[in-house]
């Protein structure tokens, strides 16, 4: 029962983040802000997504200890949730370098460094 | 000896990664527990074994084998709990802006100071997890990050990288 709880809140705040990249996606004006909504809110998410899995994953094979493969799910997720980490970050760094050189400026932006330096090359 | 220390690393990788993913899947030698059979174990030897001696030259290109230290794997891993604080940060930060529309996007150049490759892109990362950031380019030969800052203040070198470089000097320099 506490263990349903506690999967039922991880699924909660999980749907939530991810629900909140959605709408960043759509609120925000330009492709850097859009990033910036659909990389830390979507990982955040996620990353409580893979907790949900590994949590439920621990409970079952603590009550059913012959079942190995639910322990094996749990390892599994845990090397999800670390590809997740690392290669979220950059796929957002890929996109915004590519948006920047394709010639995309930050949409009300005050300063940009960038262009300045491009333009000196 | 630096051939053997390529070798050995990627060796101990190739084993890590075929033992974690097949753990708990088969026959076990212990009755009981959720180990391996010897099977596995003989095929993750034979299967680490080659593909350390094909491919050892392609993971370890520079002859700095200060990674081998597993001090600083265990720093690593201390760093995911700041790291982790800083996400949390970052989402009721999003959350904010998403629904008052209050930005002053800029793209602003630091420098942190770091040398290593690995520690630039773990700075990378970890900018574009934390608050309002996102790294746009890399300059390799001056070592400097171009960053999307959504919203605008003095300083950035230390406001955006300052505590992430203290943590990421310690294991990764």
């Amino acid at each position: 029962m506490i263990v349903l709880t506690i999967l039922y809140i991880l699924l909660a705040v999980s749907i939530i983040f991810n629900g909140l990249g959605i709408i960043g996606l759509h609120r925000f004006p330009d492709v850097y802000t859009r990033l910036h909504a659909a990389t830390k809110c979507t990982t955040f998410g996620t990353i409580f997504m893979t907790f949900t899995i590994m949590v439920y994953g621990g409970a079952m094979y603590y009550w059913y200890p012959a079942q190995e493969q639910y322990l094996n799910m749990v390892i599994h997720t845990f090397v999800a949730l670390i590809a997740i980490l690392v290669t979220n970050p950059t796929g957002a760094h890929a996109l915004a370098r590519a948006a920047h050189r394709v010639g995309v400026h930050p949409e009300k932006a005050v300063l940009d460094h960038l262009a300045d330096k491009e333009e000196k090359e | 000896m630096d051939d053997f220390k390529r070798f050995f690393s990627t060796f101990l990788l190739a084993l890590g990664t075929y033992l974690i993913l097949t753990f708990a899947a088969g026959v076990s030698i212990v009755e009981g527990t959720p180990l391996w059979g010897y099977e596995q174990l003989v095929l993750a030897f034979s299967v680490a074994l080659i593909v350390a001696s094909v491919t050892s030259h392609i993971l370890c290109r520079k002859d700095d084998f200060r990674m081998l230290n597993p001090v600083r794997w265990g720093i690593m891993l201390v760093y995911l709990i700041p790291l982790f604080i800083e996400m949390v940060k970052a989402n009721f930060d999003v959350a904010y802006r998403v629904i008052t529309g209050n930005i002053r996007p800029g793209i602003v150049r630091i420098k942190p100071g770091l040398e290593k490759d690995l520690s630039i892109t773990l700075l990378a990362n970890s900018i574009t997890l934390t608050p309002g950031t996102l790294t746009v380019d890399v300059d390799e030969d001056k070592k400097e990050l171009y960053i999307h800052w959504i919203k605008v203040r003095k300083n950035p070198t230390e406001t955006i990288s300052g505590r992430f470089t203290k943590w990421i000097r310690r294991f990764a320099e």
